[in-house]
């Protein structure tokens, strides 16, 4: 009977580090990262509504999303949005192939390793700004360079978090697959993909953060369209109002496709997802 | 029968890890094999297991060479290794892949209720404490009814009550089918608790000094003087396998090696 206990209580701890937070906690814990820019905000248009200010250079938040307003009205703003979404997702989606497959390759196989890293690292220490005035040169101005700049982008950090996680896949979990006698699909299907993904979904993310990076990069160098265009635009016909848009929108949309990212893999990682929890509290 | 014949493994960087290890196992029998670090007892076990090849010698089950992982042999490591992102049936249920759902969910379900962790059944590894992560190694290699069942020093991270609490509760599961189990141990209570058969290994290279025969009824008192008897010549025996002025038994057994003046 006493030998029971011990495990009782063991069994007990896990089980309340894993338990939900309060109701409250909950939504309140995120409430509270809101509150300074909420009074920052106000405070600048108190200053301005006092005259303080006149607000020309620094446009109080109502201005802002006057702009917005007005140019969601004029159906302008769907049209920068969509070109740049259109940029980013098709630059994205190339990036994340490339990378995807050459870190697998890498990472399964370390003779592709020895060929192929060495020129991927060297490629990778080159500012991908610098690629510019080639993309220029060899692709033109229009969609093909800006979208293959973003790619660059994304490849990177997509090919190292693969090949990485990848390499840091247990031993002793592979073992376990070898103990139960599965076949090469198998193992890569049930032990290696599920062991890689979460590192996977990190590196995804990454990469769409410097895809949001490089597809202004890429607006401000040449665009007719685009939140980057809107940017330029603004600086040059001095509407400051405009530029703060512009970026609250990059902020909104940057924000939203990393969540639908999160989203998608959720139900892949809940297996993990309350120790990031615990952790991040 | 598992039959190991003159089973040595050199690593490859020169490291001479076993030498010459015969044994012959029967059918349903326990062995536990005991022996100082070093001794080659984990190196014999992977050999045993298909998961290291041995240099020379051969592993047999039933006349069936063993050099690759085989259906009919499981192992328990030291560490539970459970995929941490299957649920605890699920991970108990990863090596019947190859059975219908329906068959598989019941074998897993009575599976969970005989390691007593029915309740959870949907829980994710990391929730589970030391002790119910091995009981659910356990059912995972339990399940597919192997016939020799390996076990490297699988109690070994778990604290004394956990420990002994395990020890019963496998003997409770081995008499359901009654598989063959060779235990890797360095705790002389558990092997005298567990085996039929005591191997007792000395090191460098690792090689067989010692048997001794535990005739114990089951269930064992750890408290009785017979059963200190037997831990204690298990010691001395152990004692003397680390003293390198004693020659190994084997060594005046074979023909021809006993006259070898």
């Amino acid at each position: 009977m006493i030998s029971d206990v011990p495990v009782l209580q063991q069994s007990s701890e896990p089980a309340e580090g894993v338990a939900a937070p309060s109701r409250l906690s909950r939504y309140a814990r995120p409430m509270l990262g809101l509150l300074l820019p909420l009074i920052l905000a106000l405070g600048w248009e108190l200053v301005v509504w006092s005259g303080w200010s006149n607000g020309r250079l620094v446009p109080p938040p109502s201005r802002v999303f006057a702009t917005i307003a007005d140019l969601a009205g004029s159906g302008e703003l769907l049209r920068h949005i969509a070109a740049t979404m259109w940029r980013v997702g098709l630059g994205f989606a190339f990036g994340v192939i490339a990378g995807t497959l050459l870190g697998a390759i890498s990472g399964y196989w370390s003779l592709a390793r020895r060929l192929l890293d060495p020129t991927v690292q060297a490629l990778r220490a080159i500012p991908s700004l610098a690629w510019v005035p080639l993309f220029i040169l060899w692709l033109g101005i229009f969609e093909t360079s800006k979208i293959v700049l973003i790619a660059v982008g994304v490849f990177f950090p997509v090919y190292l978090g693969v090949m990485g996680a990848i390499l840091s896949v247990d031993r002793k979990i592979f073992e376990v697959g070898r103990v139960f006698r599965l076949s090469g699909p198998a193992m890569i299907r049930r032990i290696l993909l599920p062991a890689v993904l979460p590192a996977y979904v990190v590196s995804l993310r990454v990469g769409l953060g410097l895809g949001w990076m490089f597809v202004v990069a890429a607006e401000l160098i040449g665009a007719s369209e685009g939140l980057g265009y809107l940017l330029l635009d603004g600086q040059q016909l001095g509407k400051p109002a405009q530029i703060m848009a512009a970026i609250v929108i990059f902020a909104i949309l940057g924000k939203l496709t990393d969540w639908l990212i999160e989203l998608a893999a959720m139900p892949f990682l809940r297996w993990q997802d309350a120790f990031g929890r615990t952790k991040g509290a | 029968m598992l039959a190991l014949d003159r089973v040595s493994k050199t690593y490859p960087n020169g490291v001479h890890a076993l030498a010459r290890f015969s044994a012959e196992i029967k059918q349903g029998e326990i062995v536990a094999i005991i022996g100082g670090s070093g001794c080659g007892k984990s190196t014999l076990l992977r050999a045993i297991a298909g998961l290291d090849r041995a240099s020379s010698g051969t592993v047999t089950l039933d006349g069936e060479a063993i050099t690759s992982p085989h259906a009919k042999i499981g192992i328990i490591f030291q560490e539970p290794r459970l995929l941490p992102w299957l649920s605890v049936a699920d991970n108990i249920g990863f090596g019947l892949a190859d059975l219908l759902a329906a068959e598989r969910r019941d074998k897993v379900a009575r599976a969970l209720t005989r390691v007593g962790l029915a309740d959870k059944a949907q829980a994710w590894p990391r929730e589970l404490s030391g002790g119910q992560a091995q009981r659910v190694a356990i059912a995972r290699a339990l399940v597919p009814q192997p016939e020799v069942l390996l076990l490297d020093e699988p109690f070994s991270a778990l604290d004394a009550f956990t420990r002994r609490d395990l020890q019963d509760h496998l003997l409770d599961l081995w008499a359901d089918t009654r598989p063959t189990l060779i235990l890797v141990t360095h705790d002389v209570d558990e092997a005298v608790v567990l085996a039929d058969r005591v191997l007792v290994m000395r090191p460098r290279p690792g090689r067989l000094f010692d048997q001794i025969e535990i005739n114990l009824t089951r269930p064992r008192d750890r408290n009785s003087p017979l059963f200190e008897n037997f831990k204690r010549s298990v010691l001395t025996s152990l004692d003397r396998s680390l003293d390198r002025s004693v020659p190994d038994r084997d060594a005046t057994q074979g023909p021809g090696q006993a006259m070898w003046w």
